[in-house]
């Protein structure tokens, strides 16, 4: 095990991946708020696990490759990392956009995989056309997709408080947040065709609160991955790592213990 | 100096401000009257007539879902306006190719407008404004890209002329191109890309194509220019042509400087009436991440305020021309010296409720006081004299550009 954040070179990407802890592997895919190193939920993490967590390129001031379109990038990108690193018995954990590509993961292999733990995830589209399953927040207001994302809403980092570098940064984010998500919509039509194809143990955790992709939207997703359990977090929104982090790390660490 | 009318369609006749978001994107279109809009829309194709007999050119545009322009197909009025005006040139200004699925159908829409109006086309591309992104559900990332793919596709799709051939791109894709009609002139119409930084300019300059310049004013049109010429000389070996570099600005002559003044407060409602949020202005990928951080930090325009620019400041900066016809000449005369030169004026003459009678008022004025005066300014001159002239004046300094300008940005 290395400590700290390395590059890897893949694809010809130099791929951040922060790599810290000791036990079992388990590879973390962030979501549209970026990478969770800096954030305790991570540090608490590591005392447990072998923590993998790559920077999906284009987040945290690193560049967007110039052959990136899709999410489907990412999909192959830590499809390779999981052979480079020549894993086994990986735990496969995603937020959010992450659970997104977690699920993309296991759907095409799951032979380094020992389980998959899906938080707030997006990816599917359970609902008909008509139906806007899961929030715009492209086109809302800050102060809405902060209520969407938080539980407490006063938990948003304000953005007048943030230094030009870091209000950089998060502009960047938000650049390869969309790129990785914009159409479909955070979503793969194809996906629900293809969840029967998950044979490792499946976790849902999601905030209760979560505006982005409710509850229900859980349930959809719980139906459709066979054997998927269902972990509803009180008082947590779309990002229960930020607002509920002992409780989802107690969840994760029943469900591997089981 | 070839002088052009254009107008953006708007309907003005909306709510008051503060009890809606946005003027763009989401305002709801039962504040819509169709028949109102069936008035404003003869009243501008009545205008886009007179030009043609009044002896200037004729520019189009397109945006959507907006109150500001009601022309979210411009082809549909160029087509109109093809058949119905006599000798002008048709400016569509243009053709938002990078949010286009299909560019195929803009070649055969342009090649039939052309065909139409026996050559009269000139046909703009551009990668359009911000706000553009929500509407077309394009993601702004790569726009200009997306562009020049769409381009290169069009181009082909006019220049070929023995069947069918086949176009898999990066973006768009089709196996078996082919269009008729093919455009009436040869090899294809004169081609328009809008630019915003020194830096866009050089693929515009290097395909020898007009690069038009909307609002930058004072502040920015030296280092677009510049930049176009110097990307020119680069890649041809010698000075770009006047025409093609081109200018907009929001125009009003009157008979005396109080006329003139109530006209341009009327044609200022283009950028007063401009309430829109940053989740509209300022889409991911749209704005290179340090300018998008700044609008999120709202220390940048597009925070939801309504933007209040006062005339004399846009006067000042280069983006309104407006006054007596002397003092219109003399106001257009600095600026394209202190620009170095460019070939054509893009007038946006009719904003908001300014209605037919005064834009053509004032567009008679421009045209028999101001427009004969700058066609001998251009005239006369040679790049050399240019050069001098622009060298008389030292760069104007400006504070930040602000709310306004920053959705022209590339």
């Amino acid at each position: 095990m290395q400590a700290g954040v390395n590059t890897i070179a893949i694809q010809g990407i130099d791929l951040q991946v922060a790599r810290q802890g000791t036990g079992r592997p388990l590879l973390l895919l962030h979501g549209g708020d970026g990478p969770q190193d800096p954030l305790p939920f991570f540090t608490r993490l590591t005392e447990h696990f072998e923590v993998i967590a790559p920077t999906h390129p284009g987040f945290a001031g690193t560049a967007i490759p110039d052959h990136f379109d899709t999410l489907e990038d990412l999909v192959y990108l830590y499809l390779d990392l999981l052979d480079v690193l020549a894993l086994h018995n990986v735990i496969l954990m995603g937020m959010a956009m992450g659970g997104w590509v977690a699920v993309e993961i296991a759907v095409r292999n799951t032979s380094r995989l020992a389980q998959l733990i899906l938080v707030d995830a997006v990816g599917l589209k359970p609902g008909d056309r008509d139906t806007r399953d899961i929030a715009d927040i492209f086109g809302l207001p800050a102060p809405e997709v902060a209520k969407l994302l938080f539980h407490e809403p006063a938990q948003a980092p304000s953005l007048t408080t943030l230094t030009d570098e870091q209000a950089t940064r998060l502009a960047g984010d938000r650049i390869a947040h969309a790129m990785y998500t914009w159409e479909p919509y955070m979503h793969n039509p194809q996906l629900r065709y293809r969840l029967h194809r998950i044979n490792v143990p499946t976790l849902l955790l999601w905030g209760a609160s979560d505006g982005v992709v409710p509850v229900a939207y859980a349930e959809a997703y719980r139906q459709m991955i066979p054997g998927a359990t269902l972990v509803v977090i009180p008082e947590a929104g779309h990002l229960p790592h930020i607002e509920q982090p002992n409780v989802l790390l107690q969840h994760i660490l029943a469900s591997v213990a089981r | 100096m070839q002088s052009w009318f254009f107008t953006e369609d708007a309907y003005p006749y909306l709510p008051e401000a503060d009890t809606y978001e946005s003027i763009r994107v989401n305002l709801p279109n039962k504040y819509y009257d169709p028949d109102k809009g069936a008035d404003l829309y003869h009243m501008y194709l009545d205008l886009w007539c007179a030009a043609d007999e009044l002896g200037l050119e004729v520019m189009v545009n397109e945006h959507h879902q907006t109150a500001t322009c009601v022309v979210p197909a411009a082809p549909i009025m160029l087509g109109i306006l093809a058949r119905q005006t006599r000798r002008a040139r048709l400016l569509i200004l243009g053709n938002p190719i990078a949010n286009r699925s299909q560019p195929l159908r803009v070649a055969e829409e342009m090649a039939m407008i052309d065909v139409i109006s026996r050559g009269r086309l000139e046909c703009g591309f551009v990668r359009s404004v911000p706000y553009e992104a929500a509407p077309a559900n394009v993601l702004p990332f790569r726009g200009m890209q997306r562009l020049w793919e769409a381009h290169d596709m069009i181009v082909k799709a006019w220049t070929t002329h023995d069947g069918p051939f086949s176009f898999e791109g990066r973006w768009f894709h089709a196996r078996q191109i082919n269009i008729w009609p093919r455009p009436y002139q040869q090899p294809h119409p004169p081609i328009w890309i809008t630019v915003g930084s020194g830096r866009s300019t050089i693929p515009v300059a290097q395909h020898q194509y007009t690069g038009a310049v909307f609002l930058a004013g004072y502040p920015r049109i030296r280092e677009i220019y510049d930049g176009y010429r110097a990307a020119y000389r680069a890649a041809h070996g010698q000075e770009a042509p006047l025409d093609r570099l081109a200018y907009a600005a929001l125009v009003y002559v009157g008979e005396n400087a109080q006329q003139a003044r109530a006209g341009a407060e009327k044609v200022l409602w283009y950028m007063t009436s401009n309430k829109v949020p940053q989740h509209w202005s300022n889409p991911p990928g749209y704005h290179p991440p340090a300018i998008a951080a700044q609008i999120m930090r709202g220390t940048r325009g597009g925070a939801g305020l309504p933007l209040a620019p006062r005339l004399d400041e846009q006067m000042a900066r280069g983006n309104v021309f407006a006054g007596t016809p002397d003092q219109v000449f003399a106001q257009i005369k600095n600026f394209w010296e202190y620009a170095g030169g460019f070939g054509h004026l893009l007038m946006m003459g009719q904003a908001g409720f300014l209605t037919y009678a005064e834009t053509l008022a004032s567009m008679r004025l421009f045209t028999q006081e101001v427009y004969p005066r700058l066609q001998e300014l251009t005239a006369s001159c040679d790049s050399e004299r240019l050069q001098a002239l622009r060298a008389c004046q030292p760069d104007k300094e400006f504070a930040d550009l602000g709310a306004f300008g920053v959705e022209f940005v590339r």
